[in-house]
């Protein structure tokens, strides 16, 4: 057994370590390490409620608004308050923006460069791909950030500047949209599409959305050469790799849903266990400390949970505390949002093959056709002039709960207030939940056990499999050690 | 990053670190426009040599660089920290260990600043500790010459790179692209000295402005016609905390995302570029009074005129103005004089 320690993790969102153990050829064992902690949960406490809007969203800086939509979920839940159409609509498209953006950045700058590597130079596919997506010098980074930036214009318009906006609150958005804004708004979703349509897809969006099984999805990836758009050069390497079969899921998939409007919402919520939807219930979570660098052990649920770091721990190797549903690991993400809100395609693909690199990166790219085709319908639901705000008075002593999906997976805040301050604050975010440490009974997490069975070539230090499927997780540490 | 020699000049080498921060001064920079931020670079003349988000190295690769540049082996022109240095638990830097590395991430930064001409921290946590510095601040977050207001942090108050400057502080919570893209333009092209910061190491180019300047609100301001709540069209200085008139930063003179700022937005200038602005001593969304005077006058006012102008400009409100300070949507227009809507 020869043990490998992988980092720095670069294309991640903050700073990651894996330690794995190989043997024959491929990972037999893996410990998913997160080496920074920052400790929002104290610096909250004692502070005005309304303040964790200022603080909570700088937990991250490529999910600020989703962090907003959690504490301001959780601050009108102890408020009492509910927010007018107007500012659902408001709220949704700021964070669809954020949550697009998230997946589109994924796609181009973290995930794909990996294909651009030496390693694979033998392979077909490898002139095209190393053109197209070499990191920071690929012919895509040159459309992709201009097409990015400019779609950020939305939040220019609706949310004043990202990230780290304040403009949602409990009861809704500070800015109203005025009628001229709304066409500005549509004209920036337009051009989106456009790039969209002619460089992701190579597509209509619609027929992406549409496609129902994998059977449809090879045909439809067939009805071009593979050079024709990125999505169809993904499927292509995809189909070459195997990835179908790389970064098996463990079977267990939550999601909280999200971008509610009048007592529905886009995406629904539940879990998805042994091939069954379930019903969700947040009074079964829980986290976890043994093996994390936390004075107490657990497990804890998370209303009232403790943050009492102990960097001297013997027992634990991660800042990343262990949440568990019902004891039970949970995968979170774009995969199991689809899945679990039953998109068909999703379902089929994982029905056959599980989940996997593969089945996760075509739930987060078939995502963004979904949510840009839902934001334009939003737009077009937007009645200037109607209120986007209602007003709430704090009382001096509330709980609440907070749970939205960020574009990596299911994020919750937890709160309780005494005496006008805050008491307790508690934070899972998706990456806490995908990238947990072994708990109580040595449960590996969900990465731990996708590592098992990864392939590593001969002489690889930073195996590229590996590599692969850490980031099909997209994962975002500096959210998961707050 | 992509290194494209636009002259004769050797490309000026730039390594980017991130600690104890929220990665959000990177996303902020990648929204850089006309151009995007890789062009940008090059057209800096700069080379990246690694940016913990986009550089293709991982793992050995770049423990290896790092150390051929701590060994001085190779050179380093500029480096970049994102985030605070996180000195704790008890200054011994645990609370990040660079991984891969079983060393402190803390160590890291003070070995490479030693070693490179210049020093930049980007956002208001590398500057000044930041965000991550709020509360009981038990992780022991500090700037990297600069704790709080108190100078020191990481390198010392008095710490000169080898290019002769001190740690450059680009404060903000994020950056704004503009103000990073500029500073590192014109470090790369050898024309920054001591007269183009401000008494925070701060880049005068955007702090010789007040978030003020170019506001939206500003003849709300000068009726003083306030919002009360928020989302209301009015100055947002006398009931909802903003520090625009005291903020060092050109927020309202260059778009952010295009098109907006806090202020458009609809919520007040929290002075994310000021050392500390994570601890007001009052909530941030309420100004606080002293018999109903709001305590944080604009900088360079006296006080006794403040009242004075205010309350005489109070009286002179234009219902307009009036009207619209408590609208959530600006709903009287401007009139010409005899001209009515037919
Ligand atoms: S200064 Fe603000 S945006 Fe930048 S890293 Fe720190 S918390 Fe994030
Ligand atoms: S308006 Fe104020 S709080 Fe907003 S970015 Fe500018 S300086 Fe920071």
């Amino acid at each position: 057994m020869t043990r490998l320690i992988v980092g720095p993790f670069n294309r991640v969102e903050g700073d990651l370590e894996v330690r794995i153990d190989c043997a024959d050829g491929s990972v037999q064992n893996a410990e998913v390490v997160s080496p920074l902690y920052r400790g929002f949960e104290r610096i909250l406490l004692g502070k005005p409620p309304l303040d964790a809007l200022v603080y909570a969203p700088r937990i991250c800086g490529i999910c600020s608004v989703s962090q907003s939509v959690a504490a301001a979920r959780a601050l009108a839940s102890a408020i009492g308050v509910s927010v007018p159409r107007n500012g659902e609509l408001a709220i949704n498209l700021v964070h669809a923006t954020e949550n697009v953006a998230d997946h589109l950045t994924h796609f181009y700058l973290f995930f794909m460069p990996d294909f651009a590597r030496e390693i694979y130079r033998s392979e077909p596919w490898y002139e095209d791909i190393r053109e197209r997506f070499t990191a920071t010098r690929g012919t895509a980074v040159e459309t992709v950030l201009p097409a990015r930036a400019q779609f950020m214009h939305i939040m220019g318009i609706l949310a004043g500047k990202w990230p780290h906006t304040l403009s949602i609150q409990p009861g809704g958005s500070t800015r109203a949209a005025a009628p001229g804004e709304a066409a500005r708004l549509a004209v920036i979703l337009k051009a989106f599409r456009r790039f969209l349509e002619r460089q992701l897809f190579g597509d209509q969006l619609e027929r992406v959305a549409a496609l129902e099984n994998e059977e449809a999805l090879v045909s439809w990836a067939g009805e071009r050469a593979p050079e024709h758009s990125d999505f169809r050069r993904f499927l292509n390497l995809s189909a070459a790799l195997d990835l179908a079969r790389l970064g098996p899921s463990s079977g267990n998939y939550l999601s909280y849903g999200g971008y509610h409007l009048e007592d529905t919402s886009l995406f629904g919520h539940g879990t998805w266990r042994n091939g069954q939807a379930n019903a969700f219930d947040p009074g079964d979570v829980a986290e976890d400390l043994v093996s994390s660098w936390y004075k107490t052990d657990g497990p804890e649920p998370p209303a009232s949970g403790t943050t009492e770091p102990d960097a001297e721990k013997t027992s634990a190797y991660s800042w990343c505390k262990a949440p568990r549903l019902g004891g039970e690991i949970m995968e979170t993400g774009a995969l199991a949002r689809q899945l679990i809100n039953g998109h068909p395609l999703v379902r089929d693909l994982v029905s056959r093959h599980g989940g996997s690199v593969h089945t996760r990166v075509v739930a987060r790219v078939l995502e963004i056709a979904l949510v840009v085709m839902a934001m334009e319908r939003w737009v077009a639901a937007l009645e200037p002039g109607g209120h986007f705000i209602t007003h709430g008075d704090m009382p001096s002593r509330a709980e609440g709960i907070g749970l939205t999906e960020a574009a990596r997976g299911s994020l919750g805040h937890w709160i309780s207030i005494e005496n006008g301050q805050i008491s307790n604050y508690q934070i899972i975010a998706p990456t806490t939940w995908n990238f947990s440490p072994r708990d109580k009974d040595g449960v590996a997490g969900p990465l731990e056990q996708a590592l098992i069975g990864a392939p590593v070539r001969k002489g690889e230090t930073d195996p590229v499999s590996v590599q692969h499927i850490v980031r099909s997780f997209d994962p975002c540490l500096v959210c998961t050690v707050h | 990053m992509s290194m494209q020699r636009i002259d004769a000049r050797p490309p000026v080498r730039l390594f980017w670190l991130q600690s104890g921060g929220c990665g959000g001064c990177s996303l902020s920079a990648l929204g850089a426009e006309n151009p995007d931020l890789v062009t940008t670079m090059e057209a800096a003349n700069i080379e990246v040599l690694w940016h913990p988000s986009l550089s293709e190295a991982s793992g050995r690769e770049v423990v290896s660089l790092m150390e051929r540049l701590e060994s001085g082996e190779e050179p380093l022109d500029i480096l970049c920290l994102e985030g605070s240095v996180m000195c704790g638990p008890n200054g011994s830097g645990k609370f990040h260990i660079l991984s891969g590395t079983g060393r402190p991430m803390m160590d890291w930064i003070r070995a490479l600043a030693e070693k490179a001409r210049y020093v930049v921290a980007v956002g208001s946590c590398a500057a000044f500790g930041g965000i991550t510095a709020a509360g009981d601040n038990h992780v022991e977050a500090v700037g990297l010459s600069y704790e709080g207001r108190k100078p020191g942090g990481l390198l010392g108050g008095d710490f000169l790179s080898s290019g002769g400057l001190p740690v450059i502080n680009i404060a903000g919570c994020p950056i704004h692209p503009g103000w990073l893209c500029e500073t590192l333009h014109q470090i790369a092209a050898g024309t920054y000295n001591e007269t183009d910061v401000d008494e925070w190491a701060r880049p005068l180019s955007y702090t010789m402005h007040l978030v003020h300047h170019g506001c939206a609100r500003n003849e709300f301001y000068e009726y003083k016609a306030s919002a009360e709540r928020l989302c209301d069209q009015g100055c947002m200085m006398e009931n909802l905390g903003c520090k625009g008139t005291q903020a060092r930063a050109d927020c309202n003179m260059r778009a952010w995302n295009g098109a907006g700022s806090c202020l458009d937005g609809g919520y007040p200038c929290i002075n994310c570029t000021a050392p500390e602005f994570e601890e007001p001593g009052h909530d941030f969304l309420r100004t606080p009074k002293v018999a109903g005077i709001p305590v944080g006058l604009p900088t360079d006012m006296p006080k006794a005129w403040f009242v004075a102008l205010a309350s005489l400009s109070k009286a002179a409100t234009p219902a307009r103005l009036k009207e619209n300070a408590t609208a959530e949507m600006l709903t009287v227009p401007p009139s010409d004089k005899g001209k009515t809507r037919s």
